[in-house]
């Protein structure tokens, strides 16, 4: 970066509204941003703070009823605002690109990948097909694409994820652009997958010098890719600063909360637990005068924060460009507060109440084909569960960690008798229910066995008001059958997951995506069961209602000594809550063993890359880099011997494509499926390393 | 949703849910094609409501044939469309007839969507054999031209008013299974009805309670299109004899009668045929609206 050069884009005191039936809605105010040449930049939010209307006005695309209301938008000297709508086709593309968040809407299925590449440099230079395909083909390795001349003559869905997202950056990078828009590149895509997608984003502007803007709701990834960071809440910049100055002393109450919301290593779900911001986001229309975060800001001075709208100040004895929006945040002894939160208590953990024991699971799948019908082998398995072995007692939180496929989600079908198991035992209470229909499973059996679902814009039933949506599920049950008693026990509920009574009357879709997932806790909670299944329930969440969610899930079973087996792809979460951890792969169960065991050596190497591919949001921390070669196997064709050899950074030779790992145990219940010797996996170096402490867990 | 409402506990308990219909149907009145439709469909509401007092004429009474519209009769009442080949009233016939259709379309659309809706939750929840079996009786009775079908289903059960209800049922179910076998394909995946099963609900309830009213959308709008489209069979069902028996009033029949001389007297065939095509258009205009107000939200 120079400081002399011009600088590619600049706004300038930009302000944003949509128009709609319900009058004019302020999208984003007062936003000033620089971007230097190679320089890349971060902006981070959560859902609805106007982050993405950022980036479609940088592109000039904003849709009908958007509109920029004043201030301007300088790209190389000129002002993206005033240019006609042809002047703006010839940069769109050509010198401003833009990455959006699914990869597999962003290509299209029906064109070849090469069609699809060729088209940039031919729509926007003048330049033969030879010339182009040559650059296409050249840009495809530069984006680390295994085999370029193949994957240009495929289609999309014959690519995975991450190899859709490598090709539409490069399609992006093709133009040669000034300036790259990155919108979520990776939220859709699996960790491993991600942690590759990163670190090429991390290269482009050394390579290219291309400059980013990088938008994004995950603090640790902004950490790992940007130079600077931008943290907007409800349409306005509240702080910006380089990464060093904002992560290591965030001045804005909003910035110190977000901080305080993450699964830092340093917090604990006992000593030191996640503080959410209360109350939620304004809607633009409803901002309070003064400062927007001022009602949920636990430093509110009136008379002070709740006046005229103030802008951005230069924070005094920081960076001469870490800036911050507030008046009083001089006086805030971030310190002081912290040392006032209560310490929670430990939980006992009790009897067993959950064994699975070598339970598989395998899907049918017919092979119509003439090759099938030839050889006989008409019936292919799909395995989704191989060998699991594992045990919880009560009120201890198991985590089930693992990619999308590695056959988590089935094993909780089983577990709620959704499918039958195929062979082995899942024996709850000394019970075996894997070979029991839900139908045929007694009505305490399914009372004490529920389930909090993912997507919480899909757990309620639109339909139905929330209170007949829970008293549905006590009456089912057969709690309370008396009606007045019912609705008593539904207010109880609501009052457990602290929401106000009146919800009772509602419809999901007055609700927000946090409050719905409380009301799914609620509905899990109604027949007090022993064991609750929650399926990554947080992750569709913003992150300060995630640790909302996340607290309250743990006092609710704090309160009626549940299991909780956390399905999650996040280490981070599952290493905050978990009393122990199973990780997954491919059907398998890779490893297992209490949350220290897990996050110390001897690793899994898949563990290990795991661990390392979990952005953390702290600049203190280092990591060691371990990036995955490849894709996911399909779990039709599984490799025959351990699971993970197809990608293993460790691999030894061909016993690991030949024999499946014999299962190690290194000590009580701490178990590694590799075929590498306990010893050996001892000797690798923690990939996590904190600052001062020795153990990265007792932090 | 702000802090001050959401302290608030509620005051409207009772009749809310009718209050919010009533709502709803107020937001139609954004969709000016919609108001249009819905207009027109109430005007012969209210025509058929009040058929006794609109009517001056007994319908089926032959009085003065060949009288143009707009001739007085000699009981003092104007022939304000004239009267047909036999002496009877237009005006009185059409406003009868509206009471046939305006009974016999929506039952007719009701049963069908009652047998299309109860085979299209069951093969689309139930899948496999269930599906297969149910789909390929649909695609067999939609591969014959539906015309066919009602004249082979009406000249095998007679023609009476509840056997156009039973041919149009028979014709029709299938399309509408196939829409709702659609939408259930797509709402049986979602984590309330996984939520449903995982706490051992029944599959009638799943399917009735879970699934079924949040399929009504696009149902709705398709009922207001096909309710359009029975008018138009009644109507043919009618031109071809096979309607309600003669002399009630019947549109469709109303048009077979009196085509032969629509060359000299077109006013005959006209002015039913207006009726038919004008409550037909109101229908279609009123799903035109449901579904633009349903997109906008």
């Amino acid at each position: 970066m120079n400081d002399t050069q011009e600088p590619v884009l600049v706004c300038k005191d930009l302000c944003i509204s949509y128009y709609t039936r319900a009058g004019e809605i302020p999208a984003v105010v007062d936003f000033s941003l620089t971007v230097k040449p190679g320089e890349t930049i971060g902006i981070v939010g959560e859902s609805g703070c106007g982050k993405s209307t950022v980036a479609m006005a940088i592109m000039q695309y904003m849709g009908a009823n958007g509109g920029i209301k004043s201030g301007s938008i300088t790209f190389k000297g000129r002002d993206l605002t005033k240019l006609s709508e042809a002047e703006l086709r010839s940069i769109r593309g050509a010198e401003i690109a833009m990455i959006y968040q699914e990869p597999f809407a962003s290509l299209n299925p029906s064109l070849k990948i090469s069609t699809q590449l060729m088209e940039v440099p031919l729509a926007h230079e003048n330049i033969s097909k030879e010339e182009a395909r040559e650059r296409s083909i050249q840009m495809l390795r530069d984006v680390k694409l295994p085999d370029p001349e193949r994957l240009m003559n495929a289609y999309p869905h014959q690519l995975s994820g991450g190899q859709q997202q490598r090709v539409v950056i490069a399609m992006g990078l093709l133009s040669k652009p000034s300036l790259l828009l990155l919108d979520e590149p990776t939220t859709a895509l699996d960790v491993t997958v991600e942690a590759g997608i990163v670190s090429l984003i991390a290269d482009i502007s050394k390579k290219f010098g291309t400059s980013q803007i990088y938008i994004s709701h995950n603090l640790g990834l902004i950490l790992e890719t940007c130079d600077r960071v931008f943290v907007m809440y409800s349409g306005e910049v509240v702080e910006e600063g380089t990464i060093e100055s904002l992560f290591k002393s965030p001045r804005h109450p909003y910035t110190h909360g977000l901080f305080s919301c993450i699964p830092l290593p340093t917090t604990d779900k006992n000593a030191a637990p996640l503080k959410p911001i209360r109350g939620q986001l304004p809607l633009p229309f409803e901002r309070p005068a003064g400062c927007y975060f001022g009602p949920r800001c636990d430093h509110f001075k009136q008379e002070l924060c709740d006046q005229d709208h103030f802008r951005m100040a230069v924070v005094e004895g920081g960076a001469s460009d870490h800036r911050v929006r507030c008046l009083n945040y001089n006086d805030i002894d971030y310190e002081k507060v912290v040392s006032g939160e209560k310490i929670k208590e430990t939980l006992k953990i009790g009897k067993r109440v959950l064994n699975v024991d070598s339970m598989k699971k395998y899907y049918e799948v017919k092979d119509s084909s003439l090759t099938a019908l030839i050889s006989g082998k008409s019936i292919r398995y799909v395995k989704a569960n191989e060998e699991l072995n594992f045990t919880a007692h009560e009120s201890e939180t198991v985590a089930i960690v693992g990619e999308s496929g590695c056959g988590k989600s089935t094993f909780a079908k089983v577990l709620m008798g959704l499918e039958t198991g195929t062979d082995g035992e899942i024996r709850h209470n000394g019970k075996d229910i894997s070979d029991i229909e839900v139908r045929d499973r007694s009505t305490k059996q399914i009372r004490s066995l529920q389930m909090v679902f993912q997507n919480p814009f899909d757990t309620l039933n639109p339909s139905h008001s929330i209170g007949g949506q829970i008293s549905r599920v006590i009456r089912h049950f057969g709690v309370e059958t008396n009606k007045k008693k019912v609705f008593d026990l539904v207010m109880t509920l609501l009052d457990t997951v602290k929401l106000p009574r009146d919800f009772y009357f509602r419809k999901p879709r007055q609700l927000s995506g946090g409050q719905k997932q409380r009301i799914g806790i609620a509905r899990a909670f109604a027949g007090n069961p022993s064991i609750v299944i929650a399926d990554e329930p947080v992750s569709a969440l913003d992150v300060s209602v995630a640790a909302a969610v996340t607290e309250l899930l743990m006092d609710i079973q704090r309160e009626h000594k549940t299991t909780l087996l956390f399905i999650s792809h996040d280490l981070s979460v599952v290493r905050y809550l978990a009393d122990r951890i199973v990780v997954m792969y491919l059907g398998h169960i890779l490893e297992r063993g209490t949350t220290e065991e897990i996050f110390a050596p001897p690793y899994h190497p898949y563990t290990e890359a795991l661990l390392s591919a979990v952005p953390i949001a702290d600049p203190d921390i280092t990591k060691r880099r371990i990036v995955l070669e490849g894709d996911l196997p399909s779990a039709m064709k599984p490799p025959e011997g351990c699971p993970f050899c197809t990608r293993c950074h460790r691999r030894i030779g061909e016993i690991c494509d030949l024999e499946t790992p014999p299962e190690q145990l290194v000590k009580d219940r701490h178990v590694i499926k590799c075929h590498i010797s306990i010893e050996e996996l001892s000797k690798i170096a923690p990939v996590i390393r904190m600052p001062k402490s020795v153990d990265p867990i007792q932090a | 949703m702000t802090s001050q409402s959401m302290s608030k506990m509620p005051s409207v308990k009772f009749g809310a849910g009718i209050w919010r219909a009533i709502k709803s149907i107020g937001l139609l009145r954004e969709s000016w094609v919609g108001m249009m439709g819905a207009s027109l469909v109430l005007f012969w509401v209210l025509v058929a409501v009040f058929a006794p007092w609109i009517a001056h004429f007994d319908p089926n009474a032959s009085i003065q044939p060949f009288a143009k519209p707009g001739t007085m009769s000699s009981f003092g009442y104007t022939f304000w469309l004239g009267t047909d080949h036999m002496g009877r009233d237009l005006l009185s016939r059409i406003v009868w007839g509206s009471r046939t259709v305006l009974f016999y379309a929506p039952l007719a659309t009701l049963s069908a969507y009652t047998v299309g809706i109860l085979m299209g939750l069951q093969a689309g929840y139930r899948g496999g054999l269930v599906d297969d079996i149910l789909s390929r009786i649909s695609d067999i009775i939609l591969s014959f031209p539906v015309l066919v079908l009602y004249i082979i289903v009406i000249a095998t059960i007679g023609a009476s008013g509840f056997n156009i209800v039973i041919a149009i049922t028979f014709a029709s179910s299938p399309g509408i299974m196939r829409i709702v076998r659609g939408l259930v394909l797509d709402l049986r995946n979602r984590d309330y009805v996984a939520a449903a099963q995982t706490r051992g609900e029944s599959d009638w309830r799943i399917m009735l309670f879970e699934i079924l009213p949040n399929a009504r959308g696009p149902l709705i709008v398709d009922a207001c299109l096909r309710l359009g489209y029975v008018i138009i069979t009644i109507g043919v069902l009618g031109f071809l004899g096979l309607g309600l028996p003669p002399p009630d009033p019947d549109w469709g029949g109303m048009v077979n009668e009196t085509r032969q001389m629509a060359m000299v007297f077109p006013y005959m065939t006209l002015f039913p045929c207006i009726a038919i095509s004008s409550l037909i258009l109101g229908f279609n205009l009123l799903a035109d609206g449901l579904r633009e107000i349903s997109l906008r939200d």
